[in-house]
């Protein structure tokens, strides 16, 4: 497999007055508790991941475990307190001013959780920003802002004011903005939790069309799971700035790594995050039906036909061989019983 | 006991105010007491006692000391004079080269340093004034006599006045739009006609140097302050005083290091003005959220570009109430420097009003009012204005406004050409109108309080009498027989009930510097016309803004009619009470009044707007009447804010207290005019600045502390 994207070793992140200190006093094994008392904020713990090209790493975690903490260390919008990050094989806390400005401008884009748009500037001229930061000229930045302005469906409003815009609205600009430069690196620091439900759900299609589309590398941070569920390939889980568990969304729901991932994955509607293959037994009667299943196909997809027969139903790979079987009475049992008594 | 239990606060105030009184009762006046008026002070007498402290010698009449505090501090303006001149004469002297004698001379590093700074400001304000006026010390400046000599067609004409006046209304409908072109166009014709064209260039001059001075050194500092902890804990203590000091106190000391005329004024203007900007710099630049900045970073942005593209955009709001303050200071500035020979507007309106040429004096006092307001509308325009980038325009339309200018230069040439040839024999008008021979309205005005003066004369007497012996004297009495020990009690123990033992120190400290100045008298006398003048305007701004706020409409038209009389010039003031109550103490307690309502009212419906609107729905559900809505919901909640209103109000009353030396009060502005003609008074006149700043303060410090624990009590932030 090629290098990884982003590609990040023991990265520790601590607030406080003497947090280097205190980070090499400890060795590397940091208690948040005994930093407190100390007067140090742990926000992120011994961080250690990969994501790798054109891949969508969703983080997820409480209200303070640390996500937008980790998302800026990345995008160096602060200063790690200890470990290595590397983009795309840069060593990114090594490089100077001038290399981080220009990797910015030319490698990274993020979407912010409260929009951050400049009050004094239109639309059409907030999307134009980083491509004018660049030094592009005005008429060049304009006209491919105006691209931009119609791809996220803003036609019509590049002149407005921030102010004049709806939430959904704004955010389709800070969406835009960071689209301007044509990153391969996107960060999202919760783009949709400020939208109510319906305009969420446009925008979670919208944003997978794009990305459809544009094949970045993605790191999107959001609290709801079912969010995480319909655009992940990867799920981080942070729990007190420790990542409890990184893995894809099938495997944190079957195999919780920790009781605190099982609590948070608990009322997950597995249905909609199980594939066939993870519930079949791959042993194979002679006694199925006529019906046959796609191994990768997610369970909620076809739990209705499947529940339609009476005999186990066939699964099939790719090239339609049968790879094992399922009983409905374990659809059943997946879908309604399984979630209090996890095996 | 329950009682005490119940309210302890308001037991502890009443102790307080037991403590005052009977200290008040139990200190007799002196026998030997009187409130020395006027020179007085300055005779030796037998009866003095003295001391020596730092090799100046102190004299004062020694009272009990709980009566007065002996002037402990009487030799500090002594030692600040001779400090300065010192510093100006003798200290660090240093080799410079001479150009005129062409040799190498020695002077004192601050006078060169002065000298410096002083043909810097000269070059500027001459090099706008003679654009706009015609001379020829810029070309010298940069050639010499000799060449100018030589070459007479060098000098320059000046722009005639149709010139300025359509290209003031061009810059305006550039700026704008065709309201404000209009204004502008009428406001130049207005001067031009009334004969003040000269003066108003000059004034204008002045302001276009000392304002854009002002704001990118207040902008600079402000963003210096905002990047380094250090450097705002510096500047901290200076700009409270800063915000206090009437800002005729800051004359004196300037006379001494930059001597007289404009250059002075402008250096002692930005002084003034660059305090308020740099404060609300801070102020904007602190109130960006976060994410803003982060998403400039993340854009790219270096720090130059995230400075000046991200933070101060952002933070324009504030920044724009700079700039108004900036204007407003300096035209106000404009004024009071006249009395260190700044020329112009000012200066005829000083000396209009010291011929008690009431019409003149509001000819020129309006003249500085509208340009004023015109240009804090311009500054307002500029920095709102947008781009436009997809017109897709032609040549003609995007250049219609410079091909306009060039038009009406031709023009506005022709017509001086002409103008030449029609009025041959007396003065070219279509170049400039000469001072004296415009249309004048003063003898109309002037009429006009003779007329009021005979018509009404009684009635304004009568009132007059009456409000100074009935409430004035006995108010000032009173202020004066309060012992120092009980003043000092009163104010420390206000400090400590409202804000502890921190604010108790520092409201203790501010007092005992002005007790210990040779002034407590004078204070006292400033401090109770301020009281007179606060308490009058706070309970005409109360009532005004709650009847306003009750209409949208009346709210807003209210608000701007105070933005518009926030910008003239406080001087401007003193020209109708003059009209009405000749030269009196009323007259200066009235303009007072006037001045001081402003911050009043305009607080007041600020306070009330900022109550959120679901508190009023709220309230409204649960059945609660207009009246009973604004007692019980909007005042509580407003009050942290018009309190903020009462601060600015004291703010304000205390500088018009010390402009009305002007006309005559006994109280510590008089001394700082008097300082103003007094070689030696540099030391005085800042150290009585000092004073009034503390006063200022005093009330600043007991506010704001109250202020903030009531918010946090109430939750708003
Ligand atoms: N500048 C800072 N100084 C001190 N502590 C900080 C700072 N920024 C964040 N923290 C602390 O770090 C921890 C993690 O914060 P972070 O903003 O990363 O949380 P989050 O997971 O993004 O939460 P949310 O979902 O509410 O956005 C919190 O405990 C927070 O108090
Ligand atoms: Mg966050």
């Amino acid at each position: 497999m090629s290098e990884p994207v982003i590609k990040c070793e023991a990265v520790y992140k601590i607030f406080g007055e003497n947090a280097k200190k205190m980070l090499q006093d400890s060795n590397g094994n940091v208690d948040a508790k005994t930093f407190q008392e100390n007067g140090c904020i742990v926000g992120v713990n011994n961080a250690s991941f990969e994501v790798s090209k054109g891949e969508m790493l969703v983080v997820m975690g409480l209200s303070g475990s640390g996500k937008s903490t980790l998302l800026r260390c990345i995008s160096r919008l602060t200063d790690a307190t200890g470990g290595k990050i590397f983009i795309e094989g840069q060593d990114l806390l090594q490089l100077n001013n001038k290399e981080l400005i220009e990797l910015r401008r030319n490698k990274m884009g993020m979407v912010f959780q409260s929009f951050a748009l400049l009050p004094h500037k239109t639309v059409v001229e907030n999307i134009a920003f980083p491509l004018q930061i660049k030094g592009i000229k005005t008429e060049d930045s304009i006209n491919k802002a105006m691209d931009m302005v119609k791809l996220v469906g803003l036609d019509g409003r590049e002149n407005y004011f921030p102010r004049e815009l709806s939430g959904g609205q704004q955010q389709r600009v800070g969406i835009a903005r960071s689209l301007a430069v044509e990153p391969d690196i996107w960060f999202l620091d919760e783009p949709f939790s400020a939208l109510d439900p319906l305009i969420r759900k446009e925008m979670q299609d919208e944003f997978l069309r794009l990305q459809d589309k544009l094949q970045k590398t993605i790191m999107f941070i959001t609290h709801d799971f079912d969010e995480a569920l319909k655009l992940a390939d990867r799920i981080a889980i942070m729990k007190d700035g420790i990542i409890e568990q990184l893995d894809t969304p099938a495997n944190i729901v079957l195999n919780p790594a920790t009781e605190y991932v099982r609590k948070f994955t608990e009322e997950v509607p597995r249905e909609k995050v199980l594939l066939i293959e993870d519930v079949m037994e791959s042993s194979t009667t002679d006694n199925l039906g006529d019906l046959k299943v796609l191994k990768d196909e997610i369970i909620e997809n076809v739990a209705e036909k499947i529940l339609t027969q009476e005999k186990s139903v066939a699964v099939i790979d790719n090239n339609n061989k049968i790879v094992g079987s399922i009983n409905p009475t374990k659809i059943i049992n997946t879908v309604f019983g399984g979630r209090k008594n996890n095996n | 006991m329950e009682l005490i239990k119940k309210y302890p606060k308001l037991f502890q105030w009443l102790f307080l105010l037991i403590v005052f009184f009977a200290l008040c009762f139990a200190i007799d006046v002196p026998e030997t007491y009187k409130f020395i008026r006027g020179q007085a002070e300055f005779v030796k007498d037998p009866n003095q006692s003295s001391f020596v402290f730092l090799g100046k010698e102190v004299r004062y009449y020694a009272f009990d000391v709980f009566w007065r505090l002996p002037p402990l501090l009487g030799w500090l303006p002594i030692w600040i004079n001779d400090s300065l001149f010192f510093l100006m004469n003798e200290w660090m002297p240093i080799e410079f080269w001479n150009e005129d004698t062409q040799e190498y001379r020695t002077r004192p590093l601050v006078l060169q340093i002065s000298r410096n700074l002083t043909a810097f400001m000269t070059f500027l304000i001459e090099l706008i004034r003679e654009i706009l006026l015609g001379g020829l010390e810029t070309i010298v400046a940069f050639t010499s006599w000799d060449w100018i000599d030589k070459n007479p067609w060098a000098e320059l004409p000046g722009l005639p006045w149709t010139i300025v006046a359509a290209g003031s209304a061009i810059l305006a409908y550039k700026l704008s739009g065709k309201g404000l072109a209009l204004f502008a166009g009428l406001v130049m014709v207005y001067i031009s006609i009334f004969g003040q064209w000269k003066p108003s260039m000059q004034t204008l001059s002045f302001i276009l140097v000392a304002a854009p001075l002002s704001f990118i050194f207040g902008l600079g500092l402000g963003i210096a302050a905002f990047k380094s902890k250090r450097v705002e804990k510096a500047l901290y203590p200076i700009l409270l005083v800063m915000q206090t000091m009437p800002q005729y106190a800051v004359l004196v000391p300037a006379l001494v290091l930059f001597g007289v005329g404009d250059h002075a004024a402008v250096i002692i203007t930005m002084v003034v003005a660059v305090p308020p900007m740099i404060l609300l710099t801070i102020l904007g630049l602190r109130a960006i959220p976060p994410e803003v900045i982060e998403a400039g970073r993340m854009s790219g942005c270096n720090n130059w570009q995230l400075m000046f593209k991200v933070l101060i955009p952002t933070a324009r709001r504030d920044i724009l109430i700079g700039v108004n303050q900036v204007i407003m200071v300096c035209f106000s500035m404009a004024v009071i420097s006249a009395f260190i020979g700044a020329k112009g507007l000012g200066f005829n309106l000083l000396l209009a009003l010291n011929q008690l040429n009431i019409g003149l004096a509001l000819e020129a006092g309006l003249c500085i009012s509208l340009i004023a307001i015109l240009l804090d509308k311009m500054s307002l325009a500029w920095a709102n204005k947008q781009t436009d980038y997809f017109g897709n325009l032609t040549f003609y339309q995007r250049n219609k406004n410079i091909l306009f200018f060039v038009a009406t230069v031709i023009i506005g040439i022709v017509l001086a050409y002409v103008g030449t040839f029609l009025f041959k024999d007396s003065y070219n008008y279509l170049f400039e109108v000469p001072h004296n021979k415009g249309i004048s309205t003063a003898d109309f005005w002037n009429k006009g309080v003779d007329w009021i003066f005979d018509t009404f004369f009684v009635y304004i007497k009568a009132f007059n009498t009456w409000l100074i012996q009935d409430v004035l004297q006995p108010m000032r009495a009173l202020y004066l027989r309060m012992p120092a020990v009980a003043t000092l009690v009163l104010v420390v123990g206000a400090g400590y009930l409202i804000g502890g033992i921190r604010s108790a120190l520092v409201v203790c400290g501010l007092t005992l510097f002005i007790a210990f100045s040779p002034w407590w008298d004078r204070a006292l006398v400033t401090a109770y016309m301020a009281t007179f003048g606060v308490i009058v305007s706070c309970i005409i701004g109360f009532t005004v803004g709650t009847l306003c706020f009750q209409n949208k409409h009346s709210a807003s038209f209210m608000l701007g009619v105070c933005d518009i009389f926030q910008t003239f010039p406080s001087f401007v003031y003193l020209i109708p009470v003059m009209m009405l109550f000749g030269i009196t103490d009323t007259s200066v307690l009235i303009a007072v009044i006037v001045y001081a309502t402003i911050p009043a009212t305009r607080y007041t419906i600020e306070g009330l707007r900022s109550v959120p609107v679901g508190l009023h729905d709220a309230a409204t559900m649960s059945g609660v009447n207009k009246f009973q809505r604004l007692t019980k919901i909007e005042f509580p909640l407003a009050f942290p804010h018009m309190m903020l209103g009462l601060n600015q109000t004291i703010v304000f009353a205390l500088f018009m207290v010390i402009i009305g030396a002007f006309i005559g009060t006994e109280d510590l502005g008089q001394y700082i005019l008097k300082a103003l003609s007094d070689k030696k008074g540099a030391g005085i006149g800042f150290t009585l600045g000092i004073c009034v700043a503390f006063i200022g303060l005093i009330f600043d410090n007991l506010i704001r502390t109250w202020v903030e624990k009531r918010k946090k009590h109430l939750g708003i932030n």
